[in-house]
């Protein structure tokens, strides 16, 4: 086979708790530090113990890094889904499996190269704790690829001194496994395969980091104290990292005292409502969740959105409707998040493609959710939040002041004659609001019942209209605050490509490969909900678009007829709504027949 | 409902607090409510607690659910802060407030269908977080604003006013607060100011969440013959069991109780709840005693109220958070942002 240099793909198959993430993510970060543009994709079962688990690898120097659709090379860990696995694989690839025991003749492939090594053996010898046996077959394996895969084994090295340079005797474990893996490859087998690495220089000033840790991140750096949450995959990680990060930032070393309150609320109805409480109170609050979550606040989504109150609500969507697939990845709640709650209402969202995205939205989430007094959504899904991106290295401006909005102080407040909520507003339709506490004069009542725009209860039409009209208004204008749209334009472009959060990447493999067989087209990656003029001038500008989306409704599709002048019939769905992340082949099988089909029609008239 | 407002006449015999505020200053809007409802008392009793506080209006923050007693946080303290929010869901924002700023004085005001079966789950969870908060329930056993659906609190046998006997037995929210932590509970009677006041103020005063039920009948669907929380059921059945003075922080403490029948509570500002025991070896800081006692006579058919339960040691929510003193609300965000130095070494780690 020809060699491939930083051009291929692996697959793990695992049993999930088995500790094979850890040795999974260190063959990626190892990658990632020889320079190489690497992904990783985490496809695991919603289970803590048994069920099968698979971790995609995909090395790509062209820096080519969603989801790839074939697998060179199939590392088969887990017998109970040897058959599957081992089918998987294209003819010429290779099976790295555990040869302790023969593997049953029917699985065999004449087309393929089997390559087996006595893992368990191995470590029954080498191991004398069960558990250890477990675990170390996971990093022997890893000793096995870097033999196959030449990996840097001095990065390895290094890798594992920072893990484990505080226990030396897991240190000494690992090593020894490593060893053992490596040292039976280079033995018996020709190595190194033809699909192999070579340091390169693509990642120097990249990190690798997952979208739940960025937004938690983003959010530190925005200023928020209080944070509110009930526990649910795939957020979790969001508080956890929060959590963490204010246990290092924002505890007095000396006092132990801390400058944030975590709560974690009964359901997310209560952590809704907490985030509501403290943002009314003038601190800068969030709250994270997915799917069944944004269902359940949805009653409060409309509160804080007619008492217009500037909260912060993370969805890490996963796939749904009801329990769904808790551990896959979707976009299936961008309609409900858009008009969430009971009666006339439509919200802010941002929309991260990746991760250095998550930290930069949900820092800004905040300033757009205080200028506007409104609730504000930042929808990314389990394949940003949960899996590892390489990304640029984050920045941070130190001159940077925090946007808090119309806020009156005690000495503006002293100074009006008298003050009223939900009037005079500015050009944004916003009015200015005060802080419980402030100033005597500062004091209204914040309620979700009929206001007028002094703030005071009304049944009265004209009244109640006046202050919803305002809103509307304040939706409108967040168009000119919010993201915009990254467009990039060909010069040859027939068609236009809209796209969404976390499918820019294998959007943006699937028109290099269209343009490879002559298709070119304009790319569009929509950021932020409501749509502005950027958008509206490329829909315009286009007469085939095709909206490529994971759900099965076409939501994005649906916003776009909805809330932009396009016509529908201009519109054309690509959608993936299976739980795994999108794959350019998926894009390329859709679009092409509908181009060709365009093309032959035209001839035919 | 009333439709005459009171005229803003300064009456000479009114006495100014230690702010040189009256009474008045500590009303609010003219009551909605139905003319006789219990509401109305309650809403009096706390005017008068946050008077005699001497609590700057403003450094008050008063929440609410919905329903009936939800409407009344606009009938006192006009210059507090008032947030009238959703059914069931006032313990949750006011938690949220609370974490933001630990400096104000904060005031729930729920009733039995807003805190025992919409808002239940909220509540508990309010309780075992401790906030500091006085949560008043204005109970009444009855959904007010739909007309006349039992609620939770009602009472096995009780009848509604079109004469049928609720069968599903009680939510007693003491009973519950005492079995999941609370560290304060009361009960009073709407019909009773002079025992509700003190009660009302030692609340306020207490570290962390203080929950009074307040038996408040509805006079227009739950005060009839069969009904057990109507004024003359209340009246009848209601067993004081130990009646609080509340005594603020510096005024002097009278000793003229004969000994053994007069318990103190030192509060963490210094004011002093005297205790006044009606029913002989209850201990109110006495949590198993005071519940098998309480249980005891529920069953017996009394309404056991007064100060049944109060404990100064509890922690509450900031306390257990170790939370910075300054309110969070206040923290200058260059205390809160880490900057890029920061940003530049945490990211050695993702390499």
């Amino acid at each position: 086979m020809k060699t491939r240099i930083n051009e291929f793909a692996f697959k793990l198959a695992n049993a999930n708790g088995t500790g094979s993430a850890s040795a999974n993510s260190l063959i990626m970060q190892a990658i990632f530090r020889m320079g190489i543009p690497v992904a990783g994709k985490n496809l695991f079962p919603s289970n803590i113990q048994g069920l099968p688990t698979w971790y995609e690898i995909r090395v790509n120097k062209q820096g080519h890094t969603a989801r790839t659709a074939t697998f060179d090379l199939m590392v088969a860990m887990n017998a109970e889904t040897y058959a599957r696995d081992i089918k998987e694989v294209p003819p010429g690839g290779w099976v790295l499996y555990d040869s302790s025991w023969p593997l049953t003749l029917s699985m065999l492939r004449d087309d393929v190269t089997f390559l087996g090594v006595p893992f368990a053996k191995m470590c029954a010898e080498a191991f004398t704790q069960a558990r250890e046996r477990t675990l170390m077959k996971n990093i022997m394996y890893a000793g096995t690829l870097a033999a196959l895969l030449d990996m840097d084994m001095q990065i390895i090295d290094v890798m594992l001194k920072e893990k484990f340079g505080k226990k030396p005797a897991l240190m000494e474990s690992n090593k020894k496994a490593i060893v053992l893996g490596y040292d039976y490859a280079k033995k018996h087998f020709e190595c190194p395969l033809p699909i192999r690495l070579e340091k390169m220089n693509a990642t120097a000033d990249s990190i690798l980091i997952d979208g739940n840790t960025a937004t938690a991140l983003g959010c530190l750096y925005a200023g928020v104290t209080v944070a509110a949450w009930y526990p649910i995959t795939p957020s979790t990680g969001v508080l956890d990292a929060f959590t963490a990060f204010c246990a290092k930032y924002r505890t007095d070393k000396k006092t132990g005292e801390r400058s944030y309150c975590i709560l974690q609320a009964e359901d997310e109805l209560a952590a809704v409502g907490m985030i509501i409480g403290a943002a009314w109170n003038g601190a800068r609050a969030f709250t994270s969740t997915s799917g069944p979550g944004i269902s359940l606040m949805n009653e409060l989504i409309g509160l804080a959105y007619y008492a217009e109150i500037p909260i912060v609500i993370v969805d890490v969507q996963r796939v749904g409707p009801s329990t769904g697939m808790p551990t896959r990845t979707q976009q299936g709640d961008l309609m409900t998040c858009a008009y969430a709650s009971h009666g006339d209402t439509k919200h802010v969202i941002l929309l991260p493609a990746n991760p250095a995205e998550c930290f930069y939205f949900a820092q800004n989430a905040f300033d757009i959710a205080e200028r506007l007094q409104t609730p504000v959504f930042i929808l990314t899904d389990l394949d940003i939040g949960m899996n590892d991106w390489v990304v640029p290295r984050l920045k941070w401006d130190d001159s940077f002041k925090p946007n808090r909005g119309r806020v009156l102080t005690a000495a503006e407040l002293e100074a009006l004659p008298k003050y009223y909520r939900y009037s005079p507003e500015d050009e944004l339709g916003v009015a200015a609001r005060t802080l419980p506490g402030v100033h005597a004069k500062g004091a209204f009542f914040t309620r979700g019942s009929g206001h007028n725009k002094l703030g005071c209860y009304t049944e009265i039409p004209d009244e109640y209209q006046e202050v919803m009209d305002r809103l509307t208004r304040k939706h409108a204008a967040a168009k000119t605050i919010v993201p915009p749209a990254i467009i990039e334009r060909h010069e040859a472009a027939t068609f236009g490509v809209v796209t969404i959060g976390g499918c820019d990447l294998a959007v943006r493999e699937a028109m290099e490969q269209l343009r490879h067989l002559g298709l070119f087209g304009d790319f569009m990656r929509v950021r932020a909900f409501p749509f502005g003029e950027d958008v509206e001038e490329f829909l315009q500008s286009h007469s085939t678009i095709f909206v490529v989306e994971q759900n099965r409704d076409a939501q994005l599709k649906s916003l776009l007829t909805l809330e932009t002048r396009v016509s529908k019939e201009k519109l054309r769905s690509v959608i993936a709504y299976g739980g795994f992340p999108l794959q350019a082949k998926q894009v390329v099988d859709i679009v092409v027949p509908h181009l060709r089909q365009d093309v032959a029609q035209e001839a035919g008239q | 409902m009333s439709y005459i407002k009171k005229p803003a006449v300064r009456h000479p015999s009114l006495q100014a607090n230690a702010l040189g505020l009256t009474v008045r200053d500590y009303e609010g809007a003219m009551s909605t409510l139905c003319a006789g409802c219990g509401h109305d008392s309650v809403t009096a009793a706390i005017v008068r607690a946050f008077h005699e506080l001497d609590t700057p209006p403003h450094l008050i923050a008063k929440l609410s659910g919905i329903g009936c007693s939800s409407k009344t946080p606009t009938y006192f303290v006009s210059g507090a802060h008032g947030f009238n929010s959703a059914h069931g869901r006032m313990p949750a924002i006011v938690s949220g407030a609370a974490a933001a700023n630990r400096e104000l004085t904060y005031i729930g005001v729920s009733g039995d269908g807003d805190s025992l079966s919409i808002g239940l789950g909220q509540m508990a969870h309010a309780i075992r977080r401790n906030v500091n908060m006085l949560y008043v329930i204005e109970n009444n056993g009855v959904y007010g604003l739909t007309k006349g659906q039992f609620s939770a609190s009602a009472d096995v046998g009780s009848k509604s006013k079109k004469g049928e006997a609720n069968t599903q037995s009680p939510i007693d929210p003491i009973m519950l607060a005492l079995s999941i932590g609370a560290t304060f509970v009361a009960r009073s009677f709407s019909g009773d100011k002079a025992a509700l006041v003190p009660i009302l103020k030692a609340g306020i005063r207490h570290k962390g969440l203080a929950l009074v039920d307040v038996l408040s009948p509805c006079v227009t669907f739950n005060d009839h013959e069969g009904s057990t929380k109507s004024y003359t059921h209340t009246r009848k059945h209601q067993l004081p069991v130990i009646e609080a003075d509340f005594v603020p922080r510096r005024s002097p403490i009278e000793t003229s109780q004969a000994p053994g029948t007069v318990q103190t509570v030192t509060m963490h500002d210094g004011s002093v709840v005297r205790l006044h025991k009606v029913a002989a070896d209850y201990d109110p800081t006495d949590r198993e005693k005071a519940w098998s006692f309480l249980h005891a006579r529920a069953a017996a058919g009394d309404i056991p109220v007064g100060l049944l339960y109060i404990d100064e040691k509890g922690t509450e929510m900031h306390a257990g958070n170790k939370t910075v003193a300054q309110p969070l609300s206040q923290v200058p965000f260059e205390q809160l942002c880490p900057g890029s130095a920061a940003l530049e070494a945490l990211q050695q780690h993702y390499r």
